[in-house]
């Protein structure tokens, strides 16, 4: 029986990477079936979109230069000379968006079916901090093609910052690298999104993804169904379906609606007309914008971006405060709690768009 | 068996028939083009000894026309050439020494300052440097 | 018939600076007349925003009559003048802006002249005829509250003035009698100037003065108007006066620039103006067969190809852009062809077949390499389609090998 290449191979690294523990290891993972489990799919997407950031991410590094004298014509030259520039560039930043997206579906899903309650709840905290990491990604990004819409929109953006009590000038300064979207801002928001973000959600990644394989996954409060599959191969290969179906769903966006390079920042320019952030953020700014100037004689924005922190606080420890889910519960108060956050969330951002003048 | 074989075989040449129609572009972005790198805010306008005194080229500068001047007395001055008025091209008049607009009869001097009719705004003047053979143009700031 | 020097005004000086020693600036003028209604009270109300009360000139430098009176008949002494009759305006007011020496110590660079120019306009010879239906000083400056021209809500800011004359201009009524038209200021709205003056705030772009002239506004003679235009339209008007349209116009008595774009309703020229057909004019005089008709035609048929081609490139670098594809650098060659574009126009004015055909050809070229990239532009658009439809089909035969997997390892695994 002569050995296929295929094991000789195999045989060589399992020799020295003891590959068959790993594996045997790996096969005794399984995934529940049942009605829900379609949601599982999720947290494969983030990591495959994330991977395609990455990957995109590090192409563009290339040809990007993040100087204000550059750094339009850069993101120009990939748009327009470089071969597959336009590609490259478009799928990055339109992986970005969908990105977001699927990670606050992740996120609801993961509430609305309790899967943050005991054990979990460290999962749950490092995915928080992984989407506030990810809207960070898109925050800085967004500022590095240097045009007349991201120079606005960071600058609206830090001035948030900026009206925090006590520590909003001094952060809105370390933010920015000083008193203006500048130079140093740009060099800033660049180490911010090729090093130090990337360095940090790999870490917090690795944590996420460490405490799924070593918890598996969480069932719904009340499911008695005992169907599973194993993770390796059949649960990945269904992943990857979707992940197939993704990439066609991105490639379609991107030849058809390729992004646009845009003019170049001019910060003597006045602000354009109804300037706004990326929408992953227009939920917060609608609110800020709608909000009463005073209440109670506080002044309403301070208020409303000191609720904002409090609320992200309270999403945080949810896994704390839900007692009745960590006794394997049914916990309607905060199902109807998760409800409203996600009502809110899309009304706002939807009233963005659809009223003028806001 | 034979089932089985062709489904592994059609998802080993699908997987395969993906990755390079996904490697194709990736391998072309990575080669470089024929343009070395990003138009640059330095432009070689012109080499040196290619205008005569009292003589001008208009050449591009970032997204727009610009024009390099060779003054009577051998000084090099460059300046936006979009006129300040309707956005027409400005030309050199080496008789009058001043750039003008055939529109309507702009003028300006070779500091970019508006000598007579509509245009509200001065030109915007560049730095020029001599860099062995090149003339290179780049903005003030 | 020029203005004495008012001797009567040193009277009234040494009589109010007598009493401004002991009771401080009186003007009863203003009190008085402050208490009254209507008419008599409009020059208070007015005057606070008047140019000579800035320069601490009252109702007694124009007037006369001592403002230290509260008595109205004392008020009104000798040297009162009263409001001066229509037809003594613009001595009344030239009694001042004439003098040279006077208005030095108040504006230095101010023109002394507005008072003779003014005898040579219309408005000055009708006045001098005994027409006091005629403009004066106050009908275009305003009385009380008279403002410098700079000031952009004075009636004489350029982009008030067609306003300040269409009060008389295009009042019909008013106008009866003089045989001009009334309707002058709305066919100079509809104008290309109008628009650039009125909407776009451009001070560069002439008003009715700019053209009529100011204190001596009269119409320009027919050898004149392209004097007039060039002042703004410099190489049109060098092309016309080079041409053999000069002598022809000016022998018929046609008004030069005015026979082809109009005079106050001049709208965007466009190459339709030229040529055989209607709305074409070069037909009125040319008849079929003259070396002028043929040069009509041929001019613009040139004209015609070299804007075609144009709009047929930037139709396609448009498509191409629409598709997704970066055309920029299309673009800004695209400006280089505008710019030829406007000029052959222009040229045209010259009526040098030879030069315009040079000047077209020149475009073409230029054209030419906008065109190749535009073109390039759709190709890669076409590429990028076709690209996408293999990625989609190698990446839909992946999809559909996956799901059989699945099916067939979930069997397997059922069957185990």
């Amino acid at each position: 029986m002569a050995k296929t290449p295929g094991r000789a191979v195999f045989e060589f690294l399992d020799e020295r990477f003891l590959l068959s523990d790993i594996i045997t290891f790996g096969r005794k993972k399984m995934v529940p079936e049942h009605r829900q489990s379609f949601w599982y799919f999720f947290g494969g997407i983030c990591l495959f979109l994330t991977g395609i950031q990455v990957a995109t991410g590090l192409l563009l590094l290339l040809y990007y230069t993040p100087h204000v004298d550059f750094a339009h014509e850069s993101v120009q030259f990939i748009m327009s000379q470089v071969k597959f520039g336009w590609l490259i560039r478009s799928v990055h930043s339109w992986t970005a968006n969908i990105l977001i997206g699927v990670i606050f579906v992740h996120m609801f899903s993961t509430f609305f079916l309790k899967a943050y309650r005991k054990p979990r709840e460290l999962t749950w905290m490092t995915g928080f901090f992984l989407l506030v990491m990810f809207m960070a990604f898109g925050f800085s990004g967004y500022l590095l093609p240097w045009n007349e819409l991201s120079y606005f929109a960071t600058r609206v953006g830090t001035d948030i910052a900026g009206s925090l009590p006590l520590i909003g000038k001094w952060l809105k300064t370390v933010i920015l690298g000083g008193p203006d979207v500048s130079q140093a801002t740009l060099s800033r928001f660049f180490w911010f999104h090729v090093a130090l973000l990337p360095l940090a959600a790999l870490a917090f990644i690795g944590l996420h993804v460490l405490l799924v394989q070593t918890l598996g996954m969480s069932k719904p409060v009340g499911v008695r169904e005992k169907r599973e599959i194993p993770f390796f191969p059949d649960f990945l290969l269904k992943d990857a379906v979707g992940w197939t179906l993704i990439l066609v769903l991105v490639g379609v966006l991107c030849v058809f609606l390729p992004w646009e390079v845009g003019p170049k920042a001019d910060p003597f320019a006045p602000t354009p007309l109804g300037i706004k952030p990326e929408w992953y953020f227009t939920f917060m700014f609608t609110t800020l914008k709608i909000v009463p100037p005073h209440i109670l004689g506080v002044e309403g924005e301070m208020l409303a971006i000191l609720g904002f922190l409090a609320g992200g606080l309270l999403w945080l420890l949810v896994p704390f405060l839900d007692r009745r889910a960590a006794r394997d519960e049914r916990s309607p108060v905060f199902t109807w709690a998760g409800l409203a956050v996600a009502l809110y969330i899309i009304v706002m951002t939807v009233l963005t768009y659809t009223v003028p003048k806001l | 068996m034979k089932r089985r074989n062709f489904v592994n075989l059609f998802l080993g040449g699908s997987l395969l028939a993906t990755v390079a129609a996904f490697l194709y572009p990736v391998v072309r972005y990575l080669l470089p083009a024929k343009q070395a790198s990003a138009a640059q805010q330095k432009v070689t306008a012109a080499k040196v000894g290619e205008l005569p005194p009292n003589s001008a080229k208009s050449f591009r500068f970032g997204s727009s026309v610009a024009v390099l001047v060779n003054t009577a007395e051998g000084q090099l001055v460059a300046l936006s050439a979009v006129c300040t008025h309707l956005t027409c091209t400005v030309r050199f008049e080496s008789d009058t020494a001043t750039l003008f607009c055939p529109c309507h009869n702009g003028r300006f001097d070779l500091g970019g300052n508006v000598l007579s009719g509509p245009p509200p705004a001065p030109l915007e003047t560049y730095r020029v440097e001599v860099a062995g053979e090149d003339i290179v143009v780049s903005r003030k700031s | 018939m020029p203005m004495k020097k008012p001797f009567s005004r040193l009277v009234a000086a040494a009589a109010l600076f007598a009493p401004l020693v002991v009771f401080g600036q009186k003007n009863s003028c203003l009190e008085c007349h402050d208490q009254l209604e209507d008419e008599l009270k409009a020059p208070v109300t007015a005057f606070k925003g008047d140019i000579h009360g800035q320069f601490n000139l009252s109702c007694v430098d124009c007037h006369g009559g001592n403002p230290a009176e509260d008595d109205v008949d004392r008020a009104k002494d000798r040297t009162f003048k009263g409001a001066p009759k229509r037809t003594q305006v613009p001595q009344f007011c030239g009694g001042c802006h004439s003098d040279g020496a006077y208005m030095r110590r108040y504006n230095p660079g101010l023109r002394v002249d507005q008072l003779d120019q003014f005898w040579t306009s219309r408005h000055g010879q009708l006045l001098k005829g005994g027409d006091s239906k005629a403009a004066v000083c106050t009908d275009c400056h305003g009385v009380h509250g008279i403002q410098t021209a700079k000031f952009p809500k004075s009636t004489t800011f350029p982009w008030n003035i067609p306003q300040t004359c269409a009060r008389c201009h295009a009042d019909a009524e008013y106008m009866k009698g003089y045989k001009i038209p009334t309707d002058q200021i709305a066919e100079y709205q509809q104008s290309v100037h109008a628009q650039a003056l009125l909407v776009k705030k451009d001070l560069s772009a002439p008003a009715c003065n700019d053209c009529h002239g100011n204190h001596g506004a009269f119409p320009p003679e027919v050898s004149s108007v392209a004097s007039v235009c060039r002042q703004c339209h410099l190489s049109a008007g060098e092309l016309f006066a080079r041409s053999p349209h000069k002598k022809a116009f000016d022998e018929l008595g046609a008004g030069e620039c005015e026979a082809c774009h109009g005079n106050h309703k001049i709208l965007k020229p466009s190459t339709a103006m030229i040529g055989t057909d209607d709305p074409a004019v070069c037909a009125q005089c040319h008849e079929q067969g003259s070396r002028g008709f043929a040069a009509a035609a041929e001019i613009r048929t040139a004209l015609d190809g070299f804007e075609g081609a144009f709009q047929d490139v930037e139709g396609l670098l448009a498509l191409a852009e629409q598709k997704g594809v970066e055309v920029s650098d299309a673009k800004f060659k695209l400006l280089d062809v505008t710019t030829i574009l406007v000029g052959v126009k222009n040229l045209t004015h010259g009526l040098d077949v030879a030069e315009i055909r040079k000047s077209v050809g020149e475009g073409e070229t230029a054209l030419a390499g906008v065109r190749a990239a535009g073109e390039k532009a759709l190709e890669e658009a076409r590429f990028r389609r076709q690209g996408l439809v293999v990625a989609t089909v190698c990446l839909a035969f992946l999809a559909v090998a996956l799901a059989l997997k699945v099916r067939q390892m979930s069997r397997q695994r059922k069957s185990t």
